[in-house]
């Protein structure tokens, strides 16, 4: 990629994003546009993915939702929409991609918490 | 009439204001130079005539040194030719230099270049023919063209059928590309979606000719 292309790219990024881990627990503040109204939605989750790509770069949230129903969502985290990343907490993983927590319900979807 | 020859520098994704990822090709635009203006009176038609990218003098022949002489700029490597109605003639002068804040962002212009070279390519990718079939019977045939036509009436294949050959190397010309960004700094345009032809191909960019509403 040629440098010019680098900086235009490089343009994109936010200065601040919190410092980012699979396994932690992040409570996204996600701007929604419906019809005039915008407004600022919460989004609570465990990382259980994340893509490094520059300013395409997008992490994937997975809540519980109602019902038990799983839940997830990719955010791209450079994007203008998503307004701020809280980080609650972190967790021992052992892995990059935790998608084994999909075919996992209860208690057996727990990740244990650590102090980073 | 609006236009600037540039060159493709690659593709990349920007957010827009509304937090959309989209996909721009970015293009390095001018500075172009007027070097010479054809009248209906002198030409028989309206033109501007423009020159891009500066070079060492030996690089051009005296004929090109001469012509740019004539309108007192340097050596020029792309001299391309950009219809102008009469009646906007008088806006340009030789010797004038045009930069890319001729183009605002939002607005729509087409993009012309040379597409990127095939080689000689068979029909299912020149003109995406259907494959046939892999199994039931056949050998050596999955990606033949099949027949060319029908039998003794015509006996003839007909003019324009389609066939394998040489694809691409073609001028190709895309219409209605958004102009995302425009950075007058860095000479820079930043246009949505794909345009033909190489990073660092020759493009020209002129406004959309037809655009709908």
């Amino acid at each position: 990629m040629s440098y010019i292309l680098q900086s235009l790219a490089d343009q994109q990024l936010k200065e601040e994003v919190p410092t980012l881990y699979v396994g932690d627990i992040v409570r996204v503040h996600n701007r929604i546009v419906e019809g005039k109204n915008e407004r600022v939605q919460v989004f609570q989750g465990t990382i259980i993915a994340m893509k490094k790509a520059g300013p395409a770069s997008s992490i994937t949230v997975r809540k519980i939702g109602a019902h038990g129903v799983g839940v997830e969502r990719v955010f791209r985290i450079h994007s203008p929409r998503v307004e701020k990343i809280e980080v609650l907490r972190h967790s021992k993983v052992r892995r990059a991609k935790l998608y084994f927590l999909r075919d996992r319900v209860g208690k057996k979807a727990r990740l244990k918490q650590i102090r980073r | 009439m609006k236009g600037l020859i540039g060159r493709k520098l690659g593709m990349t994704q920007i957010f827009t204001e509304q937090g959309e990822m989209v996909p721009v090709t970015v293009l390095e635009v001018g500075p172009c130079y007027v070097t010479q203006v054809k009248t209906p009176h002198t030409d028989g038609y309206a033109a501007v005539q423009l020159g891009f990218e500066e070079v060492k003098p030996r690089k051009l022949t005296r004929g090109q040194r001469g012509h740019l002489k004539r309108a007192q700029l340097p050596p020029l490597r792309v001299l391309r030719e950009f219809r102008v109605k009469e009646e906007h003639l008088d806006e340009y002068k030789p010797g004038q230099k045009l930069l890319v804040d001729v183009f605002n962002e939002g607005e729509l212009v087409d993009v012309t270049g040379i597409s990127k070279g095939k080689g000689f390519q068979g029909g299912v990718k020149r003109h995406g023919f259907n494959r046939q079939p892999k199994t039931h019977g056949q050998s050596d045939r999955e990606r033949a063209p099949g027949a060319a036509g029908a039998g003794s009436t015509p006996g003839r294949v007909y003019k324009g059928k389609r066939m394998p050959g040489h694809m691409g190397h073609q001028r190709v010309t895309v219409q209605n590309l958004r102009v995302m960004r425009v950075d007058p700094e860095r000479n820079l345009l930043a246009v949505r979606g794909a345009v033909p032809g190489p990073k660092n191909g020759l493009v020209t960019v002129v406004a959309a000719r037809k655009t709908r509403r």
